[in-house]
């Protein structure tokens, strides 16, 4: 049945059902996530609009340090590699352990990332750093956080992934399931670049 | 004592109860007005008690489980949203109908319901209308007829199809608890802070706005992105985009404006939300807010919402017209290409929403014109609907006495669109009755008159039945005059200068025409009854009504290919087409019943999933317990929420098969009913001797 090619990885004719199924699961994931895009380009031409409205808080100067961030964004990067390995292990070992090991690192990577990027959080919050403190901190914890928690769903449903193989092995919902959560892992880290530039980059420009 | 209850109930307390206004009423129209509300409350669970009674009398629980609640089948998902759409119609009519006898009681002060009642009145009116009124309806058509006309079984995720219902019902039980566990918001429809914030609103109202309308927004958003899908990857074989029905089209326009425009609808809750529940300062006047993101964030949501409403509709009236003058749509070329384009422009004049919030004159002056261009593929569709009629044989069955109401009623709606879209005209009406003149001018005639001919067209393909004509004439044309009488006074109160969403007022010179938008809801009120009536007089006569053979209107869709109601696998095979108009054409080489054309094959069906309802309980369950700061129940409904949808991931045996063998016997039984079957002219097709069993307008003899 299915003769047109996704964006991003194909599963290939020898995985029979599941590339059949693949390209309208992925194609709907893609959709999906350009709703998502919205979203996250909203919150951040609303951060662009209120980052000047400081209401005699701490400012992006007194709160940002660029050298923890910036190992997030190396982390998050990482992660998108690794995730790519955990895919093409899924693609042509017909054993699932390579790619359960590449889907652990990128899962400890991503979770990584959240924990430092809530210390980044506390870290600010000690320097009053809090959401209710101004416009600019409400409309920087609308966005930024949103992206953390996009990422921890993104490693649960990694797990969810990993108890499904436990459960019925390397089957095709699992395929098709890793296609999609790779097109989440790899949004996320598009969206991550975007806060990187506007919010911690800008703001400390 | 009161910290067990505040831990268990949070802030809500029997002050909540209706009843309580009546209590401690300090007058004779608060007395009134706690009447009202009691009485409204009293009715919702009257309604609900029977309901629960009826299941349990009845036996139903069983078999409303299985065979409705979850049901996946495109079909059962659109014919649930269509009740939920018809049950929130009949509760925004009876508020309308307060609405307008306050005013009329206004005069001079005094009324019928307190100022702060009326207020949530227009809330919950317009908030019903937009968010579970028109979108479910608009919604169940598209599930029911969309899968059809292309050809394909059902849509492309149709448990998450079960879950879109199941989120907008949610968000419409919240609304209908409202009604018992008062108040409401008093906020309008668009919920405008800072007027929203805690700061002036520091009840459960604007909450229960809030998660009612994200709930249904999110819905939404599944919806489009489900319908997209479908509509790219599911048409059978041979039909090109640009052959598919124009009522595809609009599906397909309106789902992706779904999928772009319901977004900023859900970052504008949530940002509302953060500001009431954490004290953020978004939208609040002071601490660094700026209520103007919202304005932005919400009409950009709202203007293509409008456009979200209307284009369905526009595909009924295509689809309407072209089966009613038995000819083939004119202008079909330009009435893709129009809806295209009102589409992509209904993105680009949000800002006409707040002409009067002081950006400057050059940037409105912009957005008015892109405004008015509008005007422009509108106009092309009403004309291309014209000449669809031009040289056809026009029946006036039901569904076109609404359509041709709509081309002339939505034709001077738009002409009072083009006056408010003049930024500088819109300085003096914009928060005038003109402006509620205009929408309900657009949405009734536009929208609801096109859901009501989709509803009464494609009705016998979902039941077998046709709806009887007597009482849908008497219903079209109460609702056709009711709207004249309700909405044309509220263009001369505008011009005289009376605001909108006004309690009581002081200038005898709008009394009159305040009782001449009462008759009309009179009107409106009796229209609804007639089409009460009209679903009663149906039902109770279907044998007289049926029309097993699925085509009672000689159309030339792929829809009516197939009996009434439609099988659970709607085609024996999936159909190849061949151009425009597949069915008329089937029709017309004589094979349409024909078997498929290697054979019966077994049909793979998606299995019922419980995943829509149980999401449908715990996400009210959550939204619940945010509204009244019931911390352990919204963590319960997250809680399920969550692990519901973590559990539907490790479900494998989600398909069932029909056996071939079924199909065939199915289909056989069908084609030998046909032979039996006599055909009817198009002239008796609102008769009993209809069985949906057409002569093809080629083959009638004109006499
Ligand atoms: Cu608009």
């Amino acid at each position: 049945m299915s003769t047109t090619r996704h964006p991003g990885l194909n599963l290939g004719p020898h995985h029979g059902k599941a590339d059949d199924t693949a390209e309208v699961e992925v194609f709907g994931f893609w959709v999906f996530m350009m709703s998502d895009a919205i979203i996250f380009g909203l919150l951040m031409a609303t951060y662009v609009v209120m980052s000047g409205n400081l209401n005699g808080g701490p400012g992006p100067r007194e709160l940002f340090e660029l050298r923890p961030v910036f190992i997030e964004t190396m982390l998050l990067l990482f992660s998108s590699l690794t995730f790519g390995f955990a895919q093409i292990g899924m693609k042509y070992h017909p054993h699932p352990a390579r790619m359960i090991i590449w889907l652990l690192v990128s899962i400890a990577l991503a979770l990584i990332f959240v924990g430092m990027e809530v210390n980044d959080f506390i870290t600010m919050a000690g320097k009053g750093g809090v959401p209710q403190a101004s416009g600019f901190l409400s409309s920087f914890y609308a966005l930024v956080p949103l992206h953390g928690i996009h990422v921890t769903a993104a490693c649960i449903w990694a797990f969810a992934i990993l108890g499904q193989i436990a459960v019925y092995g390397l089957d095709d919902e699992v395929k098709t399931g890793m296609l999609r959560l790779g097109i989440l892992w790899h949004f996320l880290d598009i969206v991550w670049i975007g806060i990187f530039s506007i919010v911690y980059i800008g703001g400390l420009a | 004592m009161s910290d067990l209850w505040s831990l268990i109930f949070g802030r809500l307390t029997l002050d909540a109860l209706p009843v309580m206004e009546i209590i401690h009423a300090t007058n004779g129209r608060e007395l009134a007005s706690g009447i009202v509300g009691t009485a409204a409350a009293g009715l919702a669970v009257l309604g609900a008690l029977y309901l629960l009674y009826a299941l349990t009398k009845y036996r139903l629980w069983g078999p409303v489980w299985r065979n409705w609640l979850t049901s996946v089948d495109h079909k059962k998902i659109g014919i649930m949203y269509i009740v939920l759409a018809l049950v929130m119609l009949a509760r925004a009519l009876a508020e309308a109908f307060v609405m307008r006898t306050q005013q009329v009681l206004g005069d001079g002060g005094g009324g019928l319901v307190s100022n702060e009642h009326f207020a949530q009145l227009f809330s919950t009116h317009g908030t019903i209308m937009i968010f579970f009124m028109a979108m479910p309806f608009l919604t169940g058509l598209i599930n029911y007829v969309m899968p059809l006309q292309i050809g394909a079984r059902d849509v492309a995720f149709p448990t998450m199809n079960s879950v879109s219902l199941g989120f907008t019902a949610a968000g419409a039980v919240l609304l209908m608890i409202s009604l018992v566990l008062q108040p409401f918001s008093t906020g309008g429809w668009t919920g405008y802070p800072p007027f929203t914030e805690a700061a002036f609103n520091p009840g459960p109202g604007p909450d229960y706005w809030i998660w009612a309308v994200t709930l249904s927004g999110i819905g939404t958003t599944l919806s489009g992105i489900n319908f997209v899908v479908t509509i790219y990857k599911f048409r059978c074989d041979g039909m090109k985009l640009m052959d598919m029905p124009l009522f595809c089209w609009t599906s397909l326009c309106t789902s992706i404006l779904m999928i772009f425009a319901l977004p900023p609808l859900t970052v504008a809750t949530g940002l509302l939300a953060l500001d009431r529940y954490f004290g953020f300062h978004m939208f609040t006047n002071g601490g660094g807010g700026n209520m103007m993101n919202f304005a932005n964030l919400f009409w950009l949501f709202g203007h293509p919402e409008v456009y979200i409403l209307i284009l369905p509709a526009f595909g009924v009236y295509s689809e309407v017209f072209s089966t009613f003058s038995s000819k083939t749509l004119y202008g079909y070329t330009a009435l893709v290409i129009a809806t295209m384009c009102i589409a992509v422009l209904s993105f680009t004049v949000w800002v006409h929403h707040f002409f009067t919030m002081g950006q400057s004159a050059n940037l409105n002056a912009i957005f008015g014109i892109a405004t008015m261009l509008i005007g422009i593929p509108t106009g092309v569709k009403i004309y291309d609907w014209m000449l669809t009629m031009y040289r056809g044989r026009v029946r006036m069955a039901v569904p076109m006495v609404y359509a041709v109401a709509f081309l002339i009623l939505f034709t001077i709606g738009g002409l009072s669109g083009i006056l408010l879209a003049n930024p500088s005209l819109d300085y003096v009406m914009h928060n005038t009755l003109f402006l509620v003149a205009h929408f309900h001018n657009m949405l009734i005639p536009g929208l609801l008159f096109g859901m009501l001919a989709g509803y009464t067209l494609w009705f016998p393909k979902a039941f077998g039945f046709i709806l009887d004509p007597k009482w849908g004439y008497r219903a079209a044309y109460l609702w056709i005059a009711g709207f004249v009488f309700a909405f044309f006074p509220l263009y001369g109160l505008g011009f005289l200068g009376m605001p909108r969403r006004m309690a009581e007022y002081f200038n005898g010179a709008w009394f009159p025409l305040t009782i001449v938008a009462l008759l009309g809801a009179v009107l409106i009120i009796a229209a609804f009854a007639c089409l009460c009536i009209q679903l009663y007089v149906s039902i109770r006569d279907r044998e007289a009504l049926a029309v097993p053979m699925g085509d009672p209107w000689d159309s030339r869709t792929l829809e009516w290919a197939v009996p009434a109601p439609a099988p659970e696998w709607n085609f024996p095979a999936t159909p190849e087409v061949e151009g425009r108009d597949a069915f008329a054409t089937l029709k017309e080489g004589g094979y349409d019943l024909r078997a498929p054309d290697d054979g019966y094959h077994d049909i793979e069906m998606p299995r019922n999933s419980a995943l829509g309802p149980v999401l449908m309980v715990s996400s009210t369950a959550m939204a619940f317990g945010l509204v009244w700061y019931m911390w352990w129940l919204a963590a319960l409904g997250a809680v399920v929420c969550f692990a519901a949808t973590v559990a539907y991931g490790f479900r494998r045996d989600t398909h069932h098969i029909i056996k071939a063998a079924d199909v065939k016997a199915e289909w056989e039984a069908f084609c030998a009913l046909a032979d039996t079957t006599p055909r009817i002219p198009r002239s008796l097709e609102q008769t009993t001797q209809n069985m949906g069993h057409a002569i093809p307008a080629s083959e009638e003899i004109i006499s």
